[in-house]
Order: structure tokens, then sequence, then C-alpha cells
């Protein structure tokens, strides 16, 4: 049975949010997303090392682990796929595009411990999705965290002007924010 | 060495131990491992569980990378610690699939997700690959148990609030309690108001 | 220690091999067990779906391209019932599985979830005792509900399943599950070749249509 690509789309970035319903991708949301200019920046990478990994790990999984009975090295070897990407962008950037590696270097290395990333790629698998269903799934998931990231960057840039309560400084008051924010996101979920 | 020496460098063995669970707590007040303390505490026996498994990993990760620190080039340091981490999470894995279907089933994919939890690999890059294997081991007993006991402490919040139980015991009074709390906000909110608390505790 | 373009291949090479190794090892201790631990989380399903039986036998026909097992219990010889694995990828948070218990002449004796990752208090209702769900169809024979194209369906799609609480997407998908328990438990119980589901569900109900045909309203 086919599952159709709208529903994807749609529950990966909307109903499912990575960030604010999975709780996958918590770290980068926290710290990066004081500014919404480098917010986008990070949402950018995401986006771009996890569309990678699906077209990576998809076949890695059908073709090696599965045939090969050991795909209890899933962990392993997602992750070090993840790694030698996240290196491999990194140096191809610099050579090829030194403005947008000016631009995107500084998040590349933070993505690797990126638990969505990790997290997308063995959710897929679980998901039983084909190959361009998995890169819709990535890809649309990627956006939902940018979409996150970016609407909580410009919820604290404004924050920054209250006056907030000194027990609630920093961390406290984000997580309270976070909260709200993702309760707005429960009304998504009659969507699909 | 001489008696008072040696007790000297009992306490400080006991100190590493220990503070993880006040001065060095990885969830509030290092804010590390954000994404299974949010994910994972739905019910107390759920954060119980994750803490668990996530300190098992992090007693070996940290033994081996400080047995293995000195035969490391700097330069792949991170990825062969990765390697050492994804190894145990990938054993705890299977244990847990074996022995705690149960547990295994309900935690999900966080339990692989461990490989990323900040905490692990932040330990093994911050104490373990320059401490002795038994004070690595401390350390990992004690961030450990420190990350036990918030998960535990927000999913008993959240399970009280959000489904009138604790460990599953039925308090009596579950069809008045509010569903957010065990829904992702409900995350959010719990640890937030928590911290706060936290933060206006240790002050004094 | 220093790096050179030597010993950091040698160093990760020999930790990624040794981490390996280990993880090789550690499988093959636990493989058996995960093993025992899965067959008897399915007996216990089975325990609670079917009536009494001493001896199953399993089958696995592909309904709509996902597999489903039906598992026909015999007690003294004579067949006691049909306990059918069924799945949908149809959940709010992907895959869920359910077995699904008929008595021989087709009244549904119980559901068991076997698997689900639906929101906690929302779509993991459709796992507890008594939830509407269960309620709509056990103890009865599901060609006397009301069908729509042939099929159960939750009341807002025009059958009579009630649906939980705020959650149809998951209602929707354990009633997604049943179908296809129910069209697998048709080809067994009536001994049509278990590939050619649709006559197969048309000998044992008329008013059964081709499975594929309807599969389009199903996504929203």
């Amino acid at each position: 049975m086919e599952i159709s690509y709208f529903a994807i789309i749609i529950g990966a970035i909307f109903v499912n949010n990575v960030v604010l319903a999975q709780f996958l991708g918590i770290c980068p949301f926290l710290g990066v997303s004081s500014k919404v200019e480098t917010s986008m920046g990070m949402g950018a990478a995401v986006t771009f090392v996890m569309a990678l990994t699906a077209l990576v790990a998809w076949p890695i999984q059908t073709y090696i682990l599965v045939p090969l009975h050991i795909e209890y090295m899933q962990t392993i070897v997602f992750i070090l796929v993840i790694a030698a990407l996240v290196q491999m962008v990194e140096i191809i950037l610099k050579k090829v595009s030194p403005s947008l590696y000016q631009a995107l270097g500084i998040f590349l290395p933070l993505i690797t411990t990126n638990c969505a990333v990790l997290g997308v790629a063995i959710l897929m698998i679980q998901k039983e999705f084909n190959l361009l269903q998995s890169v819709a799934y990535s890809v649309s998931t990627a956006l939902g965290f940018a979409l996150a990231l970016v609407l909580f960057a410009g919820i604290r840039e404004r924050l920054e002007f209250e006056e907030v309560p000194k027990a609630f400084r920093g961390v406290p008051i984000a997580l309270i924010t976070a909260g709200i924010l993702a309760m707005a996101f429960l009304g998504f979920s009659g969507l699909v | 060495m001489s008696p008072r020496l040696r007790k000297e460098v009992k306490m400080n063995k006991l100190k590493i131990a220990l503070s993880g669970i006040i001065k060095n707590n990885p969830t509030f007040v290092l804010v590390l491992g954000m994404c299974p303390t949010l994910g994972t505490t739905t019910s107390a026996e759920n954060g119980m569980g994750m803490g668990l498994a996530t300190t098992a990993v992090l007693i070996m990760s940290n033994l081996v990378i400080s047995l293995i620190k000195n035969l490391i080039p700097d330069k792949v340091r991170i990825p062969a610690f990765i390697v050492v981490i994804a190894s145990f999470v990938t054993v705890i894995q299977m244990l847990m699939q074996a022995f705690v279907p149960a547990l295994y089933a309900s935690l999900g994919v966080f339990i692989p997700l461990i490989v990323v939890n900040c905490i692990i690999l932040g330990r093994a890059e911050a104490f373990a690959s320059k401490n002795s294997p038994l004070d690595s081991m401390l350390d990992g007993v004690g961030i450990g148990l420190g990350f036990t006991l918030s998960l535990t402490v927000i999913g008993s919040v959240r399970e009280i609030l959000g489904s009138g139980a604790i460990f599953g015991i039925n308090l009596g009074f579950s069809d008045y309690t509010p569903l957010i709390f065990v829904l992702a906000p409900g995350a959010f909110l719990v640890l937030g108001y928590l911290m706060v608390l936290f933060n206006k505790l240790a002050k004094k | 220690m220093k790096s050179t373009l030597v010993n950091m291949t040698a160093v990760l090479f020999v930790i990624t091999l040794v981490a390996s190794a280990c993880v090789g090892v550690v499988n093959m201790i636990t493989e058996e067990p995960i093993a025992l631990a899965k067959e008897a989380a399915t007996k216990a399903a089975l325990t609670e779906v079917l009536p009494a039986f001493d001896t199953t036998e399993e089958q696995t026909l592909t309904i709509d391209e996902l597999p489903i097992t039906v598992y026909t219990a015999t007690k003294e010889g004579a067949v006691a019932g049909y306990a059918v694995q069924t799945m949908t990828k149809q959940g709010f948070n992907g895959v869920v599985r359910l077995m699904v218990g008929f008595k021989p002449d087709g009244e549904v004796v119980n559901v068991n979830v076997l698997e689900q990752a639906e929101t906690p208090g929302l779509g993991t209702k459709m796992a507890d005792e008594g939830n509407p769900l269960l309620g709509s169809i056990q103890g009865q024979k599901l060609e006397n509900k009301k069908l729509v194209d042939g099929k159960l369906a939750v009341t807002k799609d025009g059958g009579d399943v009630d649906a939980l609480t705020a959650a149809t997407i998951s209602s929707r998908a354990y009633v997604d599950a049943v179908n296809r328990a129910w069209m697998a438990y048709k080809s067994v119980a009536t001994g049509v070749e278990p590939t050619d589901v649709a006559s197969g569900a048309t000998t044992a109900a008329a008013e059964t249509n081709e499975p594929e045909a309807q599969e389009g309203g199903q996504n929203e």
C-alpha cells in the first residue's frame, strides 16, 4: 500500500514536527536559535545533509545490511555515514563555494551530533519507506526543523527586550516558549 | 601514602561521583541530552529506563575511551569516540531487546539515538580523554545517576499530572487530569518549570 | 598523539574492527533470547485473541502489498479460530501492528495491539481495554457491520465504527488493519488461494469489492 507523498510531506513538516512533536534536534534548537538569520543558515545546512543522508543510508540498509543480515550494525554504520558525509560536504563546500562555506561552515560540525539527522535515517527505515519516500520524508523533516527554528528565533529576538524574572532567564524561558509553540503545532494534528 | 592523604583521595573519588547529581547535573545545570529528556519522559518508568540505559553506555564508553586515549591520534579523536560509543549503544540495544522487550518498544528510536546524546560525547571529550580509567568510570556513574534522577523526576511529574498515576500505579484521579502533560507541549513546560525551581533552590 | 595519515587510518580501522567484532559476538549471544522474547509475545497475543486452543499453524499472505500472517488454531483436531497478525502503514506515526482473533464463523473475539507509536494519551488508547474501536467490533461478525465499499469504516467516513476521541488518523489506521485482517481471514477460512485475495473475498462475501480500487480515499 502506498502512502501519498502529500501525507508524508505535510505530516513531517507540521503534524509530526521533528522538534516540537518528536523531540529530535533540541540541542541546536535551543542553542542556535537566538537569531533568525543564523537559524536559517542552520536550517539550510541540516536540510542539505539530511537529503544526502537519506540518499546514502537507504541503499546501504537495503543493499548491504539487509542481504548480509547485519541489520544490528545499523546504528554504527549510519552514524559513520553521517560523520563522513558532513566532513565531505565541508571539504567540497570550502573548495567550490567559499561564500556558502562562510555562511554554513560553522554549523556543519554541529550536525554530526544533531540527533535529528540520525533519528530520521533510523525512522525512515523503521517506517519501511522506499528510496523516494525516504528522501521526501527527510527533506520535509528538515524543512520542519528549519521552520521551528526560524519561528522560535523570531520569538526569542523579541524576548530579549522583555523583563524576564531571574530564575526564568536563559533555558527555562526558552523551554516554556517552546512548549507554547508546541501547543500551537498540536492544532495541525487534524491536517492529515 | 599517609592515611590522611589516602582519605583525601577517597574523598576526591566520592566527589567525582557525586558532582554529577547536583553540581554538574547534566539536565538542569549542563543542559545536555535534551532530546531523550523530553522525548522519553512520558512516564516515570520510561524516564528511568532511558536514564539507566544511558548510564550503562556512559560508564562503559568513559572507561574504554580513557583506556585507549593515548593510542588515538588527535585528528580522528571524535570519530574514534563515536565508533566506541555506537558499539556500546548497539550492545545495550540488543540486550534490552532480548531481556526487557516492552521497555525497548516504548523507548523506540531513542535507544539508538543515545549515540548522539551530547552527554556521552561531551563526557568522553571533557573528562575521559584526560583522566584515569577509574575516575572516568566514576564520572560516568555520577553523571549517569544525575541524568537518571532528572529523567525519573520529570517522568513522574508528567505521569502524575497527565495520567494521574506514578510508575503505572493509578492514583485515583486519572479522569480529571489534563492530557497536555503527556503530549509534546507538556514536556517542554514541565522541564522549563522544573528548571526554574532548580535555579531557585540552587541559589539558596 | 601526533596525527599522520598512516596512524589515523590504522587506528580508526582497528577500532572499527574490534568494535564490530564485539557487537557481532553480543549479537550471537542475544539472538536466541530476542527470538524467544518475540515468540513469547506472539504466543501471549494469540492466547488473548483466541478461544482455547492446542496448536497453531501459520501461513503468510500478502494483502495490499503488506505481509499478513494468519494463525489457524485448532483444538482436538477441529478449527478453534483464526488469529491474524495484520498491519497498516497509515498510523499517525507510521506502522501499527494488530493481532485480530476470529471465531471459525467470523465473529471477532478480541484485538491485541502488538506495535504502535501513536500519540500518548490519544492514539495509544487503541491498546486500552474497552476502547470504542474494539467495542465496535468485538463479538460481532464484520459482514453485519455498516460497510462502506465492502469495508469497515469509522463513523466519520460513513461506517459505524466509533473512533477514538481526537485521534481520527489512529482510528482509521486501526480500521484499515482490521479490514486487512478480515480479508486474510476470509481467504484462509474459505480455502481460496491466498494470493488471489480479491476473488477470495468475493466468494466469501459478495459485497466485497476489489481491494486496490479503494486506496485513493484512504490517505486523507
